[in-house]
């Protein structure tokens, strides 16, 4: 009798059908709804028999441009449910006030909200950007692939692995209701005993591990294999800002890793680092995890300033004005984000002379971004501008994000933090930032680098409705709660007493739906512009007449990227080509050397996933049984010397000679 | 950048923008694995800070003047640092491309780590037995991260030390399996560096009342 408990509690650990979220309606619609879904996708991939090539063709592939793309999918479809979050809170807070408690029970609601901030960082804005900065940096700096081709197709899977686990707590036990940071002591074992703690730790740390190796992946990337001649004053702007960015991820992450096992110990063997007792400290939990959260912001936000400054000089047809202080603000930030921790608990009460310093390097951030914002209107002062969807975009970005900084500023003052600590005042500032900032920004960069990946423009109508709904959704769903936070209403509250706010709430439901319909817009703009490839076709590679390496190469780029690694004389690289009349080489190819694809990445992820599993559910015996496999695939791996091959050097004549056709007929 | 364009000008020849030879790279594995030893580093520093905190709110538990056995810890140190000569040897082994050298040495530093972990592991089992688990204190929950965390890379650098044998044996000193035994070398002494910051910080500063 006892044996069979014991069993049972091995086996299945604290899962049970209790698990299962069968009384609460909305989810079992969704539930109802991603089944359906995922059959229809699923049967559609079966009946076109597409199974053999999306494995061998893009989940087993190595090739960062095909990894790069994946992780723009990722974030898209994740921007959907993060969105639908998002959604969900705008429409209970237009809603729930005097009598009415809205929709969502408190429960719910807290779920929702701590979801909502931890898709839309972590498996939104990093995936935007880590594909971004895949697809793009080897294009850039004229190489044919990562440094480690292998580690890219693993860090993929691990980020989706973590997305996985997330979209899980939906349908099976529940996700976090301790906002995006998890502090304790609210996300210890006494305040927060069930699964959704650990589900939001297991969904980190297992995605963590796929940011951390793919900052080193791209680090030494653009350290070792920039093309010949091009000194780092002569790197593309966005490849400084990846490299920069990746420093900070390499420099970041480990803290992050580091705090949550120490969660992860007080809640599965009862220690005492963040506990209320027997001298535990959770002042040092938000300390730790705020010194890999603000490094983060500038994660997400220095290559979208890379983006802004690519899309700026190209469309003003003008060189970047000053190319030099870019880089070094570049790097001022990037040294500056470490020193600003503590401006996130001003009112932990650590003392005047504290907070003065935090709140003094915080406001010295805004100078060298304060020199971007000239260094872009300089760039665009007496160029030829035009005006397509990625300049629309950084136009938006410009203004949005000079509100958003101010805001920022008012936020670095000590005294004036006590009284906005963590109202909506904030809430709206950093949405002004990242949405303006980094999600116009990857926007853009979709937008400007989508002819290089497939071959075909985007359809400029919908880009333009997307953007107009964006921009206006943008300032009607988020200037209403600055206000709101000037009048002292505090964050993640799902109902409210006093029905004079109740107007304030309504306008940024409005805003939320305009932003719904800019999302539309976007998917829209997909279909149409793939309904319209034919017209929408850029043959030369160049649509844009753009200016770095990238441009100079075929779109879509051949497998091996470059059949000739370039040469670099110029920052411009590929204007300089233009202007000296170069002529692509027609004769003369070699073999080239590359990496083979492999299947390891997404096993190992596949493994990881139900190892992150059997850990949230305390199913131990599966946790061991999946950690064995893990060990043993790995080692397995490294069994596995034959790892590159040549491209035949007919093949490389035979892409070559179609490209030299395509141009000819181009004219 | 107009420098180049222009003293080549000046020179009469036209710019070459292409490589017509086949171009290598530098690899990046050992800048890579500086980076993730680096990283790796900080996850000790994160832990270093914690202990920095916490290591002296004893709870109105043990403190570490009354728990470290600093002769333990004394032999441990030894073995830890005579594992990274012996590692050092295997090296050399290695750059005279003789594989049964540079296996034996490994298998030596192997027994060293191994018996490192013993001593650790009875160190830990002694702790926990006189009631000064890790669950005690503030202070034992940090000395147990801490120390814990260091102890659990050594185990993994073991078994990589071990599939590697295997693995030079199989292919012998081929330049693949050379960058690996180097990478392994540049993790174990980085094991070693940090242990001299715990036995340091967390054991001699310990018994410091």
């Amino acid at each position: 009798m006892f044996d069979q408990i014991d069993l049972t509690k091995l086996i299945f650990g604290r899962l049970t059908w209790e698990a299962i979220p069968y009384h609460e309606p909305i989810l079992i619609a969704t539930f109802a709804a991603v089944v359906l879904g995922g059959i229809a996708l699923l049967g559609a991939l079966t009946y076109f028999r597409l199974w053999g090539y999306l494995w061998r063709e893009w989940f087993t592939s190595i090739d960062h441009k095909k990894i790069g793309i994946m992780y723009i999918i990722l974030a898209l479809v994740m921007l959907l449910r993060g969105f639908a979050d998002a959604i969900m809170m705008r429409i209970q807070q237009a809603w729930a006030f005097g009598d009415s408690a809205g929709y969502l029970p408190p429960d719910h609601y807290d779920q929702i909200f701590t979801a909502h901030g931890v898709i839309m960082i972590f498996f939104v804005a990093m995936p935007l950007v880590t594909g971004i900065m895949n697809y793009v940096v080897p294009l850039q700096i004229g190489a044919r692939d990562v440094a480690f081709p292998f580690l890219n197709n693993f860090s993929f899977w691990m980020t989706t692995s973590g997305a996985v686990l997330v979209m899980v707590s939906l349908f099976i036990g529940e996700f976090a209701k301790t906002g995006w940071l998890a502090y304790p002591p609210l996300a210890g074992i006494d305040k927060s005993p069930g699964v959704g703690v650990d589900y939001y730790i297991w969904a980190l740390q297992i995605a963590g591990v796929g940011t951390l190796l793919s900052g080193v992946n791209l680090l030494v990337t653009i350290v070792k294999m920039r093309a010949p001649g091009m000194t780092m004053m002569k790197m593309p702007v966005f490849t400084w800002t990846a490299l920069c960015t990746n420093v900070l991820i390499v420099a970041a992450f480990p803290v992050l890793t580091a705090v949550l096992a120490m969660l992860t110990l007080d809640r599965y063997l009862g220690t005492n680092f963040f506990t209320e007792d027997l001298g535990g400290n959770a002042m040092m939990y938000i300390n730790l995890i705020w010194i890999w959260g603000h490094p983060e912001v500038y994660i997400l936000i220095l290559p979208a300033f890379g983006v802004f400054s690519e899309i700026v000089s190209t469309y003003s047809g003008k060189r970047l004005f000053g190319y030099a202080s870019m880089v070094y603000a570049t790097v001022v930030i990037t040294v500056l984000s470490y020193l600003v921790w503590l401006h996130h608990f001003f009112t932990m009460g650590s003392g005047a002379s504290v907070n003065s310093f935090f709140g003094i390097t915080t406001m010295i951030i805004s100078i060298p971004t304060g020199a971007k914002v000239f260094n872009w209107l300089f760039t665009m002062y007496r160029g030829r501008i035009r005006f397509d969807v990625p300049m629309l975009w950084t136009v938006g970005f410009m203004v949005t994000f000079v509100i958003g900084g101010m805001t920022g500023v008012l936020l670095a003052v000590p005294p004036a933090d006590f009284v906005l600590h963590n109202s909506l005042f904030l809430i709206a500032h950093f949405h002004n930032v990242i949405i303006g900032g980094v999600l116009f920004g990857m926007l853009a960069a979709i937008t400007y680098w989508f002819p290089k990946a497939f071959g075909f423009k985007l359809d400029p109508f919908w880009g333009k409705v997307s953007f107009w709904f964006w921009l206006t959704g943008f300032y009607f769903a988020f200037m209403p709660l600055y206000v709101l936070g000037l009048m002292g209403v505090t964050r993640r509250m799902s109902q409210f007493d006093d029905p004079s706010l109740q107007i304030w709430f309504q306008v940024a439901a409005f805003g939320a739906v305009l932003i719904a319909i800019g999302i539309a817009a976007f998917l829209i703009q997909l279909v149409v512009s793939f309904m319209r490839r034919e017209s929408l076709r850029d043959e030369t590679g160049d649509p844009w007449d753009g200016r770095t390496l990238e441009w100079s190469t075929s779109s879509p780029p051949p497998a091996y990227n470059f059949a000739f690694t370039p040469r670099v004389h110029d920052l411009d690289a590929w204007w300089q080509m233009k202007q000296h009349g170069y002529k692509r080489p027609e004769s003369g190819f070699l073999p080239i050397h590359m990496p083979k694809n492999t299947g390891a990445g997404i096993i190992l992820a596949g493994i990881s996933t139900v190892l992150g599993f059997a850990l949230i559910w305390h199913m131990w015996l599966l946790a061991g049984v999946s950690f064995l496999g893990l060990l043993v695939v790995a080692i397995g791996h490294t069994f596995n010397y034959n790892r590159d091959y040549h491209i035949p050097v007919e093949e490389v004549v035979r892409v070559e000679a179609e490209r030299t056709r395509v141009l000819a007929n181009h004219g | 950048m107009v420098d180049t364009t222009q003293t080549q000008q000046a020179q009469g020849q036209p710019l070459q923008f292409y490589e017509t030879e086949e171009h290598h790279p530098q690899t990046g594995t050992m800048l890579g694995f500086w980076l993730y030893l680096m990283s790796d580093c900080l996850i000790f520093a994160s832990l270093f800070a914690t202990y920095g905190v916490l290591g002296r709110s004893y709870a109105g538990g043990p403190t570490g003047a009354e728990l470290f056995d600093l002769p333990l810890v004394a032999m441990n140190t030894a073995l830890l640092l005579l594992s990274s000569i012996t590692y050092g040897f295997a090296m050399l082994e290695m750059q005279k491309n003789r594989v049964r050298g540079t296996i034996g040495w490994l298998l030596i530093t192997g027994l060293f780590g191994v018996g490192f972990l013993s001593l650790e592991l009875y160190e830990f089992a002694h702790l926990i037995h006189v009631g000064a688990g890790p669950q005690t204190s503030a202070f034992l929950t940090s000395f147990f991260a801490l120390v814990g965390t260091h102890g659990l890379h050594v185990f993994f650098g073991i078994v990589w030390l071990v599939t590697l044998c295997f693995q030079l044996r199989k292919h012998g000193l081929i330049p693949e399996n050379k960058r690996r035994v180097a990478c392994l070398s540049m993790f174990w002494h980085f094991l070693d560096v940090v242990w001299i910051g715990v036995f340091t910080f967390v054991y001699l500063m310990g018994v410091l009342v």
